[in-house]
């Protein structure tokens, strides 16, 4: 059994070297490279994912067996290995069920690099899961927003150019907040792994020294990671890249690559500087305050959109929103619940832009609403997943937008000082989301009245399937809602 | 504080310089002078990481004369992590111009405003 400690670090590296394979190849071969990469590391984070439930406990792999204070390290508990499961599920069926639309979008000699850059973005995801170490992090948060400036811009046109541009730039101020809070931890503590950081800070909070630097620093990487994942005030890159990107990047991009942040950063709560220190510092308020602003701002702009992408992009914007006022709230049930919702968040997104482009592609390429009336007729199989999205998205019980909201709600009565404008943005946001859902829903509902309705529907057997398994994974969180909370309980324990 | 300041010039230099290339890499319009910006932001990362793994009259850490006593060098691990980051830099900065040059050719500008409203005007 001791093989799989093994396995994050075999995972990673496969991938890095999957990419480097790649580049040698041939489109189909790259593809068919990638998909029996994505299924290896899916059988490795389930290997990892039971093992680590079945002790019940983490493993921690040292790499080239140098001890603790000098060496790298990857770290595996419950939460982890299923993180990297997850995130392995969700980019397979973003791309099997994107792939119809890949082969029209980017030019055949160019297919091998999109694969490249996924291969790459899944190691850095998995690095970001795994990782024991600041430094590395900090790493593969680079190649992370490297390969998804790549899945942006693959399909060359003015405008993926111009939004992988704004990324880029937005991307790189948070990269820079984050290396410079990183290089004034190793300055306080003089270490770079984080149990040990933990250790030494906890002493020198202890001590009363370094007060006005651990501020900053708490500041800075909370700042740095709320650019890279789209919170409220620094969304502007967002709706661009997401909005006109081909589709499997869109859903890759809004399900794992902001996700991959986020996880990061509740590491560095757990992990790193405690979760004591970060809710004395008060810097979650603030996290709290940007969180319901853009729960509120997220939703109002995609009622505005126009733009089937571009509305579900920005409803991305309301969703960290709710994941950020979790961490704001400050108990353990709120933390559940922001993870919680990671998971609902991915499952359904991917699903929404999965649908969307489906609904797109028989509406003549448009992706303006009136020419989406009656869609669904045309292409029964996209309108019943956007269907199923709008309604987890608003939170209808059986899926999983369901539980998280109720999640949210159950940590905001506990919390006795923010309960009320948690709640009351909680209950408007749902309205609103309600509001530009199930407009859209019923939009896409309404026969045509003109004849140019019949396209037909080509055989879409992947895009079929991606959407069914995602379904049945949203109505599965949605119903298996205990266990899996259970679980991310367990999974926070053995972070401390 | 002021003596503090005085005495830690060399990080109080660092900082000025980060909050330069910070404010360019945001405000500037000009693509080249954000880039610009990028590279002074991250520079001014790496003289802080240099200056903290500096140890005053030690030599670095390359092992002279079989001399293995470790209070003649400097810390070498601020050093490693310079080198690392001055590697992501460099490729991040070649992105960078990479993606200005798709746009100033199909643009002819390197202005990201003048960009916005040339995208809007082709109304795709």
């Amino acid at each position: 059994m001791d093989i799989i400690c093994n396995f994050p670090c075999i995972s990673i590296v496969m991938c890095i070297l999957g990419g480097i394979v790649s580049s040698a190849l041939k489109g189909r071969a790259a593809k068919y490279l990638n998909a029996v990469l994505l299924v290896c590391v899916t059988v490795m984070s389930a290997c990892v994912f039971g093992y680590t439930m079945m002790t019940g406990d983490s493993f921690t792999y040292v790499m080239g067996r140098f001890p603790a204070p000098w060496g790298n390290e990857l770290r595996a508990g419950v939460l982890e290995g299923g993180m990297a499961l997850f995130f392995c599920t969700i980019m397979m069926l973003c791309l099997f069920g994107g792939q119809e639309k890949l082969r029209e979008e980017v030019e055949p000699q160019k297919l091998n690099l999109y694969y490249i850059l996924c291969d790459l973005l899944l190691s850095s995801l998995l690095s970001l899961v795994y990782t024991n170490d600041m430094f590395t992090a900090y790493v593969f948060i680079e190649i992370n927003t490297i390969s998804a400036c790549g899945l942006i811009m693959i399909s060359q046109t003015g405008r993926t150019i111009e939004a992988a541009t704004r990324y880029m730039i937005m991307s790189l101020l948070g990269s820079g907040m984050i290396l410079l809070s990183i290089c004034m931890l190793y300055d306080m503590t003089g270490h770079l792994l984080m149990e040990n950081i933990h250790e030494t800070l906890t002493a020198s909070v202890t001590a009363g020294h370094f007060h006005v630097p651990l501020m900053i620093t708490i500041g800075m990487i909370c700042v740095g990671i709320a650019i890279k994942s789209a919170l409220f005030p620094f969304h502007t890159w967002l709706p661009d890249a997401y909005g006109y990107s081909t589709v499997s990047s869109a859903a890759i991009l809004s399900s794992l690559v902001s996700k991959g942040y986020i996880f990061l950063l509740i590491k560095v709560i757990y992990r790193v500087i405690g979760f004591d220190v970060i809710y004395a510092s008060r810097v979650t308020d603030i996290l709290f305050v940007f969180g319901l602003a853009g729960m509120i701002m997220g939703s109002l702009s995609a009622i505005k959109e126009n733009d089937i992408f571009r509305m579900t992009a920005f409803s991305s914007v309301a969703q960290i929103g709710y994941i950020y006022m979790g961490f704001g709230l400050g108990t353990q049930a709120a933390m559940v619940a922001s993870i919680f919702h990671i998971l609902s968040h991915a499952v359904t997104k991917a699903l929404l832009f999965l649908s969307a482009s489906g609904l797109a592609d028989v509406s003549g390429g448009s992706r303006h609403f009136i020419d989406l009336t009656g869609s669904a007729y045309r292409n029964k199989m996209a309108g019943v997943a956007f269907g199923a999205g709008a309604l987890s998205m608003v939170g209808i019980p059986l899926f999983s937008g369901f539980i998280s909201k109720l999640l949210f709600a159950e940590a905001a009565v506990r919390n006795s000082g923010k309960m009320l404008p948690a709640l009351i943005v909680l209950a408007v946001s749902t309205i609103l989301n309600a509001i530009y859902f199930m407009k859209t829903v019923i939009r896409i509902y309404t026969p045509a009245q003109s004849e140019q309705a019949s396209v037909p529907v080509k055989k879409q057997k992947l895009f079929a399937a991606a959407t069914v398994c995602l379904i049945a994974l949203n109505v599965f969180l949605g119903l298996c809602s205990d266990w899996v909370v259970d679980l991310i309980g367990t999974g926070l324990g053995m972070f401390v | 504080m002021g003596e503090n300041l005085f005495a830690n010039y060399g990080e109080a230099v660092a900082m000025l310089l980060f909050g330069i290339g910070f404010a360019n890499l945001l405000l500037q319009k000009n693509l080249i002078k954000k880039i610009i910006g990028l590279n002074v932001m991250d520079s001014a990362i790496y003289l802080f990481l240099a200056l903290k793994g500096y140890i005053f009259g030690r030599v670095d850490p390359i092992i002279i004369d079989g001399d293995l006593n470790a209070e003649r060098y400097i810390n070498p691990v601020p050093s490693g992590l310079v080198l690392t980051g001055i590697v992501v830099s460099v490729s991040v900065t070649a992105l960078m111009l990479s993606l200005t040059i798709r746009l100033y050719q199909r643009y002819h500008t390197v202005d990201l405003d003048e960009i916005a409203i040339l995208l809007r005007k082709e109304g795709k």
